[in-house]
């Protein structure tokens, strides 16, 4: 293949993964950003929702487009619900604390996949997209002494591949204005900012956590119903997952939501590109690298605001 | 301080008392032991199947279940084996190879089993083999891999019941170059099946004046494949991909998203697509491709009766789907080894008048005299030639064209395209 349709090809395929990381690791970080707890269950939860929408999509059946968008709005709602309650049973007995709320969501991890594994099975499983068209896509060379379009072999992507771009953005968007705009976005940055103030300002830090707990798993698990149409559920699929959402957040900073997106960026499209020119080997190593030397000169992340 | 180690030591004392209790429970048990060794005669042979029930092998696991209990039925309902009844014990291995070895052990030294069975995946292979030989259990592999007989392993360690990648590939590639092409672009996984494909195949199509142009490496934990087929250069005329785990679907549909109408030839292995539905949305495009088979998904035409026995006793129906789940499909081109496996030890153990234990050594001398396998029910795939010094089992192949959605079978490979010289003399080592 040509360079240019290459390289094309190659940020295409990068931009779909940094959509579904920027969605991943959001979650991620405003859980970490307002309640200080790492979330090693994060994976999970996105395995959850890749399961439910395999589950909602072959109950409901019917044409693929509207199974789909049933699961689209289901599943976040359910995995949403289970993680308010992993909250208000788990985390809030153990009033937060950074250790043990790490120890408690590593059990969490385990019981998830291990009931997924029991119910569900070890088997992976098709969800049919809504629309998956491949639309062929053109590219301009300079022939005749003039730019001429033609269409090179190989370089195309389909089109619901498009709308998990599309998608993301959307309700990035959306998480974006709710906590610039909302008043339970205010009552978030507030609790974020300093719960035991927020707390004597009469805001209910507690409800607060159980919503922000239950919307960083809810985002994660629409992340995983975008995905299981170009991948399938699997019980393990989970691993990567958190493995991926940390070097993201950690890069971004943890909290920060707009340093998460461009850490998604980053590390999508420099997997995307790097995978297709070298290897995805070498891609996973610069990853891995690029947090370790974030960890040493940044501790705080590129966009992190540093401790007071 | 004194409050501390009084703890201490009161804490030390139980854990002794506790010891000890167990040091006494496990005194008892022994004259039971060699009470059950006395009788041995009616007791049960116990086969250890080391069960990919969990992690990327799982779809395998399950049939290869189904499987080898269908075959302890067919055995247990013809007598046992020596007169004796045939247990089947299962351990999941995870699909791992530590936890393989692991598995091994617990065979030899918890389950009393004769011997050990049924590992599909190579890594797991290969990593548990050395136990077993240490352990000086037999282990009999289905697992494809060129490592049994290339010398790799053991002499406790035998493939009776497949056939190698080696002698596979080098029944195809006759095949691919006549009727297919000559510029090949080869897709495999990155692990030691992946590796045997890679060196074999590129080596056999040169024999038959092709090349490989270009060889593409997957790990094999990979979710997403677009990535990867960039680098297919553009005068490739065949594909030529095998690719294993749970992302299989996504590869084989991402494969034709990228060609979209102008794809080269396509010949794969069916690994690629075991366990999934050639109906599956996507793959509409594979129509006219061609696959390799260990064993026809679909009932032929000709079909034989032994290939009717063997789908009725395991549960599987014309398509290769389950009896009970038509969206349940088998891995029916792998899993025929499990069944001639357990038949080729039943046939071992009644050869050597195996009895316990102590007859491991018979039992292996006794398979390594093997040699013609005729195409029987016990044998449904079709006949083989046993290879006593390499370990190693000779079979025919199926190439197999995807014509209205189902594998109708192309071209049938014969024993002798798949042999080659022998790498090796196990029974040179000790038993």
């Amino acid at each position: 293949m040509d360079f240019g349709p290459y390289l094309m090809l190659a940020t295409l395929e990068g931009a779909v993964l940094a959509a579904v990381l920027a969605l991943m690791a959001s979650g991620l970080s405003l859980v970490f950003g307002v309640m200080r707890v790492v979330n090693v269950a994060h994976g999970e939860f996105y395995m959850l929702g890749a399961v439910i929408a395999w589950w909602v999509t072959s109950t409901i059946g019917g044409p693929p487009a509207l199974a789909f968008f049933a699961a689209l709005i289901i599943t976040p709602l359910v995995v949403g619900v289970m993680a308010v309650a992993a909250d208000v049973l788990i985390l809030k007995r153990l009033n937060y604390d950074p250790e043990r709320t790490i120890v408690a969501t590593i059990g969490l991890l385990y019981i998830i996949q291990q009931l997924t594994l029991m119910t569900y099975g070890a088997d992976a499983r098709p969800v049919v997209p809504p629309f998956n068209t491949r639309l062929a896509l053109p590219w301009v060379e300079w022939a005749d002494g003039r730019l001429q379009m033609f269409w090179p072999w190989g370089l195309s992507i389909m089109s619901y591949k498009l709308f998990v771009i599309g998608a993301a953005v959307v309700v990035l968007l959306g998480i974006h204005l709710m906590m610039r705009y909302s008043r339970i976005g205010l009552l978030m940055r507030a609790a974020q900012l300093d719960s035991e103030t927020a707390l004597a300002f009469g805001i209910p830090v507690e409800r607060v956590y159980a919503i922000v707990f239950g919307l960083g798993a809810a985002l994660v698990a629409l992340a995983g119903v975008l995905i299981v149409p170009i991948q399938q559920a699997h019980y393990l699929m989970g691993g990567d997952a958190l493995l991926l959402s940390f070097i993201v957040v950690i890069i971004g900073g943890l909290g920060s939501l707009g340093g998460t997106v461009v850490a998604a960026l980053l590390i999508g499209l420099s997997d995307g590109i790097i995978s297709v020119f070298f290897s995805p080997t070498l891609a996973k190593i610069i990853a891995t690298l690029l947090v370790a030397l974030v960890l040493v000169f940044r501790p705080q992340g590129l966009f992190g605001a540093k401790d007071k | 301080m004194s409050k501390k180690s009084e703890l201490k030591t009161s804490v030390s004392r139980r854990s002794a008392l506790k010891t000890l209790g167990l040091g006494g429970g496990a005194a008892a048990t022994l004259p039971l032991l060699t009470r059950f060794a006395s009788a041995q005669s009616s007791e049960p042979i116990r086969i250890g199947f080391q069960k990919h029930a969990t992690g990327i092998g799982a779809s395998y696991g399950r049939w290869y279940d189904r499987t080898s209990q269908a075959a302890i039925k067919m055995i247990n309902d013809g007598g046992g084996i020596n007169g004796r009844p045939v247990e089947l014990v299962t351990e999941d291995d995870g699909t791992d190879p530590k936890r393989g070895a692991e598995v091994i052990e617990k065979f030899a030294t918890q389950h009393n089993c004769d011997v050990a069975f049924g590992t599909l995946f190579s890594h797991v292979v290969i990593g548990s083999a050395p136990r077993a030989g240490e352990l000086k259990l037999p282990y009999f592999v289905c697992s494809e891999g060129h490592h049994v007989a290339s010398g790799m392993l053991n002499r406790y360690t035998m493939q009776p019941g497949i056939t190698d990648v080696k002698s596979q590939v080098q029944a195809m590639a006759p095949f691919v170059s006549d009727t297919l092409g000559k510029k090949v672009t080869m897709i495999y996984p990155d692990f030691a099946f992946g590796h045997d494909h890679r060196d074999f195949f590129s080596a056999a199509i040169a024999q038959q004046g092709g090349e490989v142009i270009e060889m593409i490496a997957v790990p094999p934990a990979e979710t997403s494949f677009t990535k990867y087929f960039p680098k297919i250069p553009r005068d490739t005329e065949v594909i030529y991909h095998v690719m294993v785990g749970p992302a299989v679907l996504t590869f084989v549909k991402e494969l034709g998203e990228f060609f979209g109408p102008s794809r080269p030839e396509i010949f794969g292995f069916i690994d690629s697509l075991e366990a999934v539905d050639l109906a599956s949305p996507g793959l509409e495009y594979l129509e006219g491709t061609y696959f390799w088979e260990g064993n026809p998904r679909y009932a032929q035409p000709n079909q034989t009766s032994f290939d009717k026995n063997f789908r009725a006793a395991v549960g599987v129906d014309e398509n290769g789907a389950s009896v009970d789940d038509p969206n349940d499909i088998s891995t029916y081109a792998h899993m025929f080894s499990c069944w001639e496996t357990l038949h080729v030890i039943k046939a071992g153990m009644e050869s050597a008048g195996y009895a316990g234990p102590k007859d491991r050594g018979n039992l292996i001398e006794a398979i390594e005299a093997m040699t013609e396998m005729p195409h029987s029910n016990e044998h449904p795939q079709g006949a083989k030639v046993f290879n006593g010094k390499t370990h190693q089992v000779f079979g025919p192949q199926y190439i197999s064209k995807v014509t209205d959605g189902k594998l109708i079978v192309a071209h049938t490979a014969s024993i002798e395209d798949t042999l080659y010289p022998d790498e090796v003399d196990y029974t040179k080592q000790s038993l």
